[in-house]
């Protein structure tokens, strides 16, 4: 056993061996093993090019939409291989929330928040659309400043409240999981508090993994911590234990800003 | 003086040039159907009567421009479910894969036919086809032009609509499939309401092109001087009808031939304008 990697107790989400390649032979992600903890905020960090959006891409199969990524090995969710059910139900079950604010510009702010449902086909009574809209926006704190402007295009909004929007999106259907990756590296400090302050809240209903190239933001806001480098899963343990006593050399160069 | 003085007048004095040039085809049009308008006024653009009898002379557009337009709209009308298809076929479906790189080139290809082969076809294929089929006793009219116009504006519609179409962006189709949605969704509740704009713009482009079309229409339209009765019968499109008769004309004829062609020209300048304006209103 690798004591870099921490064994977690009934993870809600198990990572096994799991490799990805975007070119035949060229592993983006290799032989990464991994429990994620309910309700809790998992942070991947690491250098540019590690392989930790990669990682996190695999978890809601994002990766079958360009077909020359190969993905091996197993990832359970519920003691359910992920990969023998249908990537449509999987991914209900497990929102995304992207690097840079994606609210559909076409839809108004209410119709993002229930885009799981349009999309889905799912016809909702219009008092339950209401809501599902008033409680996920309240969920993300965006109630009051939007509540007056429901139908308003959600492009108009300042890109904090965009993401916010978009948490609010991925939390409507009810997910187990929330993917983030790095979702505010496009965003000021003040709307980058809001949405970490966001997430501390958020871990309460949900499992968050986090994908962060800001190592303080891991460090500020995360249960566990993973560090990827070159593709491998150097260390996974405890965020204040990974930051306070690193286990590997190379965890520990990263931490100090010797690389990255 | 300096280079970068030498090349500012240089391209300042090419764009002058263009503008000349612009501006004097306006201007001479603009003369050359000043007699043709001074005889006739206003009724030029309603009266359908084409008469060139010396002393009973009387001209009007309406039966070419009717032409013009039906042809046009008929083509646009058969062009789009397949240009529709395909764009969507080159930019979402295999978007960047080899079998639409082949597809796009020879969607390109299309374009590149010269107008006359196109009319010849239409005229050594189709109307000897129609002819066996019984839709018409003579093969030619306002259905078989418009069909070989919509061949002809398919590649324009097709490649002007497939690039809005791959420009929805990435971030746009995963954050909708990320929540659920299957391909078709993301299709038609993400990349075409996003791209509808741009793509409504093509088609008005397409319809631009489409209505200055001369060769092949005049081929296979049958030139009747009349408002077209119904989907199979014959007419004349305003650049069929200068194409047919410029050579022979003088006098009045002349100048109404030349007041068409300026009516053609505002036509086509305003549904080009109108595209472009469309085109501007994306995101």
């Amino acid at each position: 056993m690798n004591d870099a990697i921490i064994q977690i107790n009934s993870p809600l989400l198990t990572i096994e061996r799991l490799s990805i390649a975007y070119e035949p032979g060229k592993y983006a992600v290799q032989d990464v093993n991994a429990g994620i903890k309910k309700n809790s905020i998992t942070a991947i960090m690491g250098p540019s090019g590690c392989g930790k959006s990669t990682l996190l891409r695999a978890i809601n199969r994002m990766h079958e939409l360009y077909p020359n990524t190969e993905v091996v090995g197993k990832i359970f969710l519920d003691n359910e291989n992920i990969f023998e059910i249908s990537a449509i139900e999987l991914r209900r079950k497990i929102g995304m929330v992207f690097q840079r604010p994606n609210p559909f510009p076409t839809m108004s702010i209410y119709d993002n928040v229930i885009a799981g449902y349009k999309l889905n086909g799912k016809k909702l009574k219009r008092s339950v659309k209401d809501e599902i809209v008033e409680k996920s926006l309240k969920e993300v704190a965006l109630w009051e400043e939007v509540k007056d402007a429901l139908f308003k295009r959600g492009t108009f909004l300042s890109g904090g409240q965009q993401q916010r929007l978009c948490v609010a999106r991925a939390l409507a259907y009810k997910p187990e999981i929330i993917l983030m990756d790095e979702p505010t590296s496009a965003l000021d400090p003040i709307a980058t508090t809001k949405i970490e302050d966001l997430l501390v809240e958020l871990k309460k209903d949900y499992t968050i993994i986090l994908v962060t190239h800001n190592m303080s933001q891991a460090a500020r806001i995360s249960d566990y911590s993973m560090f990827m480098y070159l593709g491998e899963l150097i260390e996974y343990g405890k965020t204040k234990n990974i930051f306070s006593n690193p286990v590997d050399k190379r965890t520990e160069a990263y931490l100090t800003g010797k690389f990255g | 003086m300096n280079a970068e003085k030498v090349t500012k007048y240089i391209l300042t004095f090419a764009a002058i040039i263009i503008v000349v040039i612009a501006g004097g085809m306006a201007f001479s049009l603009f003369g050359g159907a000043v007699p043709a308008f001074k005889e006739f006024g206003i009724k030029f653009i309603f009266s359908s009567e084409w008469n060139p009898t010396e002393g009973r002379e009387s001209y009007g557009a309406l039966p070419f421009i009717a032409g013009t337009l039906i042809t046009s709209m008929l083509a646009l009308i058969i062009c789009f479910p397949l240009a529709f298809s395909t764009s969507l076929f080159l930019g979402e479906y295999f978007k960047g894969k080899k079998i639409a790189g082949i597809l796009g080139t020879l969607v390109d290809l299309l374009a590149g036919i010269p107008s006359i082969v196109y009319g010849l076809w239409g005229f050594y294929v189709l109307k000897p086809l129609f002819v066996n089929i019984g839709i018409n006793e003579h093969g030619l009219g306002i259905f078989t032009a418009s069909l070989v116009l919509a061949i002809m504006i398919i590649p324009y519609a097709t490649s002007l609509s497939n690039e809005i179409i791959s420009m929805v962006p990435d971030e746009l189709k995963e954050a909708a499939y990320s929540l659920g949605a299957t391909r078709r969704e993301v299709i038609t509740t993400i990349v075409m309401p996003t791209a509808s704009s741009g793509v409504i713009a093509s088609y008005v482009l397409s319809l631009g092109r489409a209505l200055g079309e001369t060769m092949a229409v005049t081929m296979l339209i049958g030139n009747a001087n009349i408002i077209p009765k119904g989907l199979f019968g014959m007419g004349n499109t305003m650049a069929s009808v200068i194409a047919n008769q410029f050579g022979e004309a003088d006098g009045l004829k002349l100048s109404s031939l030349i007041a068409i062609g300026l009516l053609l020209f505002l036509i086509t300048a305003l549904v080009n304008f109108l595209g472009k304006l469309i085109m501007k209103r994306i995101y």
